[in-house]
């Protein structure tokens, strides 16, 4: 009989750091599903952030180069300017990418570098112990905003997707999620879909995915998908933001 | 190719070109904005990448990235940027990358001024980041050497897969000299493939590589420290560069002067001479390895009453100097940090007033 499902060779053998219920393993293996059915294994470089993700490399079988908090688009753009024909994708955090790593992102995206980014959001930073994020949601409680995040006082949570598409620059800009199965399969479509714009040098690409984190939300795995379900997905809604070829048609 | 006059920032540019390095990320910065100006223009002649960055910050990751994949990239800055740098600096250097980095320094602290400066001494010999790290510091004294040091510097960072910074100031960035472009050298090294994310199916490579500094286990840290450690104790061994001036005489006071300065100390020197009044001086062309067996033995001299660090500083190189004289005669300092270039009568002055 047949192997149907098998370990994609992006993958390595290693046994992940993550937590139950946490959705970076989902993820990580969608991306290397994507890296495998494109063939383009041998000539991609991964950017690892700074948080959870930090050892991402020892979860992929191909190049790797780790960021500083927040850098990982300057360094993609580095690589992406010398070596065009390598695929590059940066793997970032919320507090790696929309709080530290603003800068990085807004300016890598409106230059147009043709390099994709996963931004995994989970409201809160994961690795240091699960302090409160730009992206952390209205009253949500977290170990720097224990009586629930003020926005009177720090503002209202960031839409990273919405902003970066604001930006006049064409570019390929995404928010899906990983909690259920049917939008597994969205996801891995926006994965492929900001890849072979890549490859094919038309654009930056960002795919936002709503993701969990239950360890630091104090919730069962659960919970967290039901949590995630009811608070994140009315508030960061799912959908294409914007794709290179709706601007050119205007 | 004969000589030609050209401003120092101007054959800064030039010269990574001929060394064979194609790719230059940078932020505008006074007073060495002309090497992005001379740049943003040659690069697509050569078929280079030129990039402005959003900031100093974002450049020297695109610096990281770059050398991590391989390929040979320079940035050049002043003062205030390389501080922004340097962040990225401590990282390039536990990755072990080679990146040429050029500061024509600024006076400090803070904005500070944008008149020349020796005041990045310790940012650019003792660190600026965070962590155990060495650069290896090149320190011209004129726009000639500026342009030997950045063609010498793609090779030692290189060779050691560390970065090199070139410490110019803001007047050897600013003036127009005549330059000569010697033969150079264009051929990558060859052991990238072993280290660079450059692609494993272009490269023909079986093992991925990994571009990193995190080490969590305490042991492959301390292993980590001491492979760089044994690389900086290597560059102090093989890399020590200098200029003896005058100290084949009877001299009775050792200057220890580099980049800009020094050419002033120079004039003082020769002014003293016609006088009969002998002085040697020794000029650091590396900054780091610090020449300190060979200003020791001058300071040991019989005869040789004082040694004096002169510097656009408040006092910086003269700690390395103290280090390096061991108590073999006095060390003084003498600078300033404003700006102005202390003059030859100036510096005559004050050695007169250190000896008898």
């Amino acid at each position: 009989m047949a192997k149907t499902y098998k370990k994609p060779e992006a993958l390595s053998e290693q046994v992940t750091h993550y937590c139950p219920g946490c959705t970076h393993g989902v993820i990580h293996r969608l991306l290397a599903e994507v890296i495998d059915e494109l063939g383009i294994r041998g000539r991609t470089v991964g950017i690892a952030p700074v948080g959870c993700a930090v050892l991402a490399y020892n979860y992929f079988t191909f190049d790797f180069q780790e960021a500083a908090h927040g850098r990982a688009p300057a360094m993609a753009t580095g690589i992406k300017r010398v070596r065009p024909d390598l695929m590059v994708f940066t793997y970032q955090g919320d507090g790696d990418l929309a709080s530290i790593g603003m800068g990085e992102i807004i300016h890598a995206a409106n230059r147009g570098e043709k390099f994709t980014t996963i931004f995994v959001n989970n409201t809160v930073y994961g690795m240091t112990g699960g302090q409160m994020a730009p992206t952390t949601l209205k009253g949500q409680r977290t170990t720097t905003s224990p009586a629930g995040r003020d926005v009177e006082d720090v503002g209202m949570p960031v839409k990273m997707a919405e902003l970066i598409s604001a930006l006049e620059t064409p570019a390929y800009i995404t928010r899906q999620t990983v909690i259920k199965p049917k939008y597994i399969v969205r996801a891995k479509k926006a994965i492929k879909k900001a890849f072979q714009y890549q490859m094919d040098r038309r654009c930056f690409s960002l795919v936002e995915l709503v993701s969990t984190c239950p360890t630091n939300w104090g919730l069962t795995p659960v919970e967290a998908i039901k949590w995630t379900e009811e608070n994140m997905l009315p508030y960061f809604q799912l959908g294409e933001f914007k794709t290179p070829d709706e601007v050119e048609e205007d | 190719m004969g000589k030609i006059l050209m401003k120092g920032n101007e054959a800064i540019g030039e010269a990574a070109i001929r060394a064979g390095c194609l790719n230059y990320f940078a932020y505008p910065i006074t007073p060495q904005s002309e090497v992005a100006e001379y740049l943003s223009r040659r690069m697509p002649e050569v078929g280079g990448v030129f990039l402005q960055g959003e900031s100093e910050v974002a450049v020297g990751y695109m610096l990281f990235g770059a050398a991590g994949c391989g390929a040979r990239v320079l940035t050049t800055s002043s003062s205030p940027g390389i501080s922004l740098m340097s962040e990225a600096i401590s990282y390039i250097s536990s990755a072990e990358l080679p990146v040429v980095f050029v500061n024509i320094v600024r006076g400090g602290p803070g904005l500070g001024g944008i008149l020349p400066s020796q005041a990045d001494y310790f940012q650019a010999t003792k660190g600026g980041g965070h962590g155990d790290y060495r650069l290896l510091v090149l320190a011209p004294s004129g726009v000639q050497e500026a342009v030997d040091m950045v063609m010498m510097a793609f090779p030692l960072a290189e060779k050691y897969r560390n970065p090199v910074m070139i410490l110019g100031d803001g007047l050897i960035g600013q003036m127009m000299e005549p330059v000569e472009f010697s033969d150079h050298l264009k051929s990558e090294p060859s052991n990238k493939d072993d280290w660079a994310t450059n692609g494993m199916d272009t490269r023909n490579r079986k093992e991925r590589n990994l571009v990193k500094s995190l080490f969590l286990d305490a042991e492959l840290l301390e292993e980590h420290n001491l492979v760089l450690k044994a690389k900086y104790d290597r560059m102090k061994q093989e890399e020590v560069r200098y200029e003896p001036y005058n100290l084949e005489t009877d001299y009775r006071a050792l200057v220890v002067s580099y980049g800009t300065m020094s050419r002033v100390c120079k004039t003082a020197i020769d002014n003293m001479k016609a006088e009969g009044i002998e002085v040697a001086m020794i000029r650091p062309q590396t900054l780091f390895p610090f020449p300190i067996d060979p200003i020791r033995a001058a300071a040991a001299k019989d005869g040789c009453q004082a040694a004096i660090s002169i510097e656009l500083s408040m006092g910086q190189m003269v700690e390395d100097v103290e280090r390096s004289v061991q108590g073999k005669c006095p060390v003084h300092w003498h600078g300033k940090a404003g700006g102005e270039i202390p003059t030859p009568e100036e510096v005559v002055d004050v050695i007169k007033s250190l000896i008898k």
